[in-house]
């Protein structure tokens, strides 16, 4: 377990380096999108037509912000349960996308894919909303306006933190660790 | 007959809809700490400690301390002595959300028709339940509540026979199999009793007690301390990343049933156990 600082975009070489347990602190570009976002961007690639950004070696935030006030970039984002994206995540890893930021658990197909895609799965603290919005230096809406919360989101961040839960050999934070502490 | 304008009851949910949720209770607040210091994994505490620091962001910057601002649950107890004047009572709750999500900025999260999923733009309608009770005043509690955590709640119409045991099984298999989802650590409220509605609403109106509270019944206040002590030896830990602490509390309500049932309601809080309350 090591603390390590990674920069987007996030390559194959990148993700070979981090293990199950590493806390992250990221930096550069993450794409915010959700559940409504996720149908979409499945329906799009089902029509054979382009994703609204370039998903290759990107990162993934499922985040649905407060509104911003007055001055501020975002409101308050923590993450979103990760679980109800699993149906709609196996078309992006296929499309290169390699890292995903959220919480809670995810299903035995997408880690599968995750080790043949080579990819990671970050958790962030859920809850912790407002301590990440601190992390966020600037938020632009880029597609699909129309789903308010939930419309994908470009987002500059300066050390976002975060835990790799599951790492690209399918090593998952959440069953090792708990097994040690059941009593 | 004490006669009151609507327009306060509008003004009061506005208010306690936006100081639900940006300023964690104290209770809340306490929790984390005690948990920090008895917390076994260094991950755990860690966490712990970053939810400490969130809850002070938000307080300092006025934001919401988690994104999922949730649907907006009230539960009002109205006096039977107070008469109502300029409008309808129900109107006049949902508009204080609709003012509290939008100038508080709060996310509007509630969508119209389940399955047509249409946004309705200002997290109303919210849900109400209501108590006549005696006197001439009205206690509104605002709870909004998230859904990572909802989802995660389960009910079950357990048989006679399974008994406490029954009760404890299952109280204890929900949190385990949320696992890390509900965003741990977690409040956990229980009914038990009454018919099937009347389990989950007992189960939510638990979650709206202060953290720290026992109940007042000798062994249902034991039943809440082995449901604690059961649900954190299940390791999942803060945030699920393992550890002591996955229940900040246990909350359990009973009430009288049927001689062929045994209603068992779990409804899950995520650790912003938000809920905010105003006597007018």
């Amino acid at each position: 377990m090591a603390m390590k600082k990674i920069q987007t975009p996030l390559t194959t070489e990148k993700v070979l380096g981090l293990k199950a347990g590493d806390t992250v602190y990221i930096t550069g570009t993450i794409y915010g999108a959700r559940d409504a976002a996720h149908q979409r961007m499945v329906e799009t690639l089902n029509k054979e037509e382009k994703l609204p950004f370039d998903i290759k070696d990107a990162i993934l935030y499922y985040v649905g912000p407060t509104p911003a006030k007055p001055g501020k970039p975002i409101g308050s984002a923590g993450p979103t349960t990760s679980g109800r994206m699993d149906d709609l995540t196996v078309p992006l890893l296929e499309q290169g996308l390699k890292g995903m930021i959220g919480k809670g658990l995810r299903n035995k197909m997408v880690i599968e894919e995750m080790k043949k895609h080579k990819a990671v799965y970050f958790a962030a603290i859920g809850g912790a909303g407002a301590l990440i919005a601190s992390t966020i230096r600037k938020a632009e809406v880029i597609a699909y306006e129309d789903l308010g919360p939930e419309a994908v989101q470009r987002l500059e961040v300066v050390d976002f933190p975060a835990v790799v839960v599951i790492d690209s050999e399918g090593n998952n934070l959440y069953e090792t660790e708990r097994r040690k502490y059941q009593r | 007959m004490r006669k009151m304008d609507v327009k306060t009851i509008t003004t009061a949910v506005r208010d306690l809809c936006i100081k639900a949720n940006i300023y964690l209770g104290e209770d809340v607040k306490k929790a984390f700490f005690r948990a920090k210091e008895g917390e076994a994994s260094p991950i755990g505490r860690e966490v712990l400690q970053q939810l400490i620091q969130n809850a002070e962001i938000a307080e300092k910057e006025e934001m919401p301390i988690c994104q999922d601002t949730g649907m907006t649950v009230v539960f009002v107890e109205l006096g039977q002595d107070v008469a109502l004047y300029g409008g309808n009572i129900a109107e006049a709750i949902h508009e204080g959300v609709r003012q509290g999500y939008r100038e508080g900025y709060l996310r509007k999260s509630v969508v119209e028709d389940p399955l047509l999923r249409k946004n309705t733009g200002d997290n109303t309608p919210a849900i109400i339940y209501y108590d006549i009770v005696p006197g001439d005043q009205i206690k509104i509690t605002v709870a909004p509540k998230g859904f990572g955590s909802e989802n995660m709640s389960r009910i079950k119409m357990l048989k006679p026979s399974d008994g406490v045991k029954g009760v404890i099984d299952f109280v204890v298999d929900t949190v385990s199999e949320a696992g890390s989802n509900p965003c741990p650590p977690v409040v956990v409220g229980v009914g038990i009793g009454g018919t099937m509605e009347k389990a989950a609403l007992m189960a939510k109106k638990a979650l709206t007690r202060k953290i720290g509270s026992q109940h007042s019944v000798g062994h249902l206040r034991e039943l809440e301390e082995t449901l604690f002590k059961k649900i954190n030896g299940l390791g999942i830990g803060p945030q699920g990343l393992g550890g002591s602490t996955t229940a900040l509390a246990v909350h359990v309500e009973t009430f009288p049933t049927h001689i062929a049932g045994l209603p068992v309601a779990v409804n899950i809080n995520c650790h912003a156990a938000r809920h905010e309350e105003i006597i007018l």
